[in-house]
């Protein structure tokens, strides 16, 4: 029987950080953000089939970099842990912080007992009645939970887009404001443009009646990014 | 509750009742019969021009009393289909919530709406799989409309108690007051109806149960409680207001109380003068 080599714990949780933060950092990111209609989820997707942005409860979203396969089973997961609880209580206690927590639980048994940290970063984002009342959580791949007022970002270069909302973002804006600044963002200082066809974008709308969950289809995000400033 | 994360091998997919039995939430099956069960009793859909009606009456009755003068029988299974429900009120309420579920369900752990066939075979799994509960005396049947969007027209479906479906082309009646209501139906239904006919002709086919079967309300003017109806269309399911429902009804009423129809061969037999 062979010994395996002794590592010491600091080293393989940093190990383990350094691969999932490596390969997240190579997809292409997300940005989310809390506007005067709604929260807007908007990704940097040239697949309009690969959701990256979807629904989970009537006013719950979620969002996901990384590799797709991890992500998407996180969604499902997420949309049968709301459903069942929206069957054996009422729709109402179904709520963003508590399926965050439970994301978290599971990210972090991951990254601690698995050979292989999953390599996502996930947000939950739930609507309220107000800017206010929005609840964005992030969740990266170690199972940390963030609390995002207002807006977050997630993904390649993460840091640097979420510097660039922070001077732009502005929670009273209207859905086509909101939209161009989370673009500009995305970009950054890079020249170079992105269109519909790049670009996935859904809004949870705080009018859209019990489901706030809309996606926003191709001609409209060209009508959005086409309108000037107001 | 655990997080429901499942291995691929045993992943129940798309499924709410699947994903229910594989978490152990699934109702419990009766032992033994049931007696005295609140039921529900008539409800009718009908196609027409623009897609397809339905309609329910407000009562529940357990054994000769009645239970409830304002139940819902109607409702939205999405937002291109309706379920109607006759039979025992327990259990169909329950199916008809775990039938939204199911299909809502579906919508967002694949992306996509289930097609209108698919949404109407989902049922019948339900209403079969109901058939223990069924043998115990908690017999459910439902009607099922939808607009189909790929064909561009309303369908519409009705179910037995094992499970069986079947398409009509025209209209289907479920429920104790049904052979009424479906009598009613038939003799004024035409290809092609426009919206205000259709109507009609449900609310004096829900009219003619309720004279003839006790389990079926009427129209109750006094407490202001009329039977619920809604259209399917290209615009979705849309419940018809409670006013517009009121409308029609009085225009029945006043039809039926003019004194052409309500000559003497409906009144009350008088006794034979043998005192003159």
């Amino acid at each position: 029987m062979s010994m395996p080599f002794y590592v010491p714990p600091e080293q393989v949780m940093k190990d383990r950080a350094e691969f999932a933060r490596k390969n997240i950092a190579r997809g292409r990111p997300l940005v989310a953000g809390s506007f005067a209609g709604g929260i807007l989820l908007c990704a940097e997707n040239s697949s309009g089939i690969l959701h990256k942005v979807s629904e989970i409860y009537d006013r719950i979203a979620f969002a996901g970099v990384g590799r797709y396969s991890e992500f998407d089973s996180l969604r499902i997961a997420g949309i049968r842990a709301a459903d069942l609880k929206g069957y054996s209580y009422s729709r109402e206690d179904v709520d963003a912080r508590s399926l965050s927590n439970q994301y978290a639980q599971i990210l972090n048994n991951v990254f601690t007992h698995e050979m292989k940290p999953m390599e996502v970063e996930i947000l939950v984002a739930e609507v309220g009645a107000a800017p206010a009342q929005d609840e964005i959580f992030r969740i990266p791949y170690d199972g940390s939970v963030v609390d995002e007022p207002m807006f977050s970002a997630l993904g390649g270069e993460a840091e640097a887009i979420a510097e660039r909302l922070g001077s732009t973002w502005n929670v009273e804006a209207d859905l086509a404001t909101a939209l161009r600044a989370a673009v500009a963002a995305l970009i950054g200082t890079e020249d170079r443009t992105l269109g519909p066809a790049e670009l996935e974008v859904a809004v949870l709308e705080r009018s859209n009646g019990r489901r706030a969950f809309r996606r926003l289809e191709d001609d409209e995000v060209q009508s959005l990014l086409g309108q000037p400033a107001s | 509750m655990t997080f429901p994360l499942f291995s691929p091998g045993d992943d129940p997919g798309p499924s709410f009742a699947a994903l229910l039995t594989r978490v152990g939430m699934d109702p419990p099956v009766p032992t033994h019969a049931v007696e005295g069960v609140t039921h529900g009793t008539t409800v009718v859909a009908v196609r027409y021009a623009d897609g397809v009606l339905m309609a329910g009456d407000r009562r529940a009755t357990s054994g000769n009393l009645i239970a409830h003068r304002a139940m819902e029988k109607v409702f939205p299974a999405d937002r291109y289909s309706g379920v109607a429900i006759a039979g025992a009120a327990g259990p169909a309420m329950e199916m008809v919530k775990l039938f939204q579920l199911q299909l809502e369900h579906y919508e967002k752990v694949e992306g996509t709406h289930l097609s209108l066939e698919g949404k109407a075979n989902q049922l019948a799994q339900m209403v079969r799989s109901h058939l223990p509960a069924a043998m115990q005396g908690m017999v459910v049947v439902p009607l099922f409309a939808g607009y189909d969007l790929r064909r561009g027209a309303g369908r519409l479906f009705q179910y037995d108690v094992t499970g069986g479906r079947y398409e009509e082309t025209g209209f289907a009646t479920t429920g104790s007051g049904s052979l009424h209501a479906g009598t009613v139906i038939k003799l004024g239904y035409r290809e092609g109806l426009d919206r205000a006919t259709v109507i009609d002709l449900a609310i004096n086919a829900l009219f003619q149960a309720a004279d003839e079967d006790s389990a079926t309300g009427g129209p109750d003017l006094v407490r202001g409680i009329y039977p619920t109806m809604a259209t399917i269309t290209i615009d979705g399911f849309t419940p018809l207001t409670e006013a517009e429902v009121a409308e029609h009804f009085r225009a029945l009423v006043d039809r039926l109380s003019t004194p052409e129809s309500t000559s003497t061969s409906g009144a009350a037999p008088t006794m034979g003068d043998d005192r003159s």
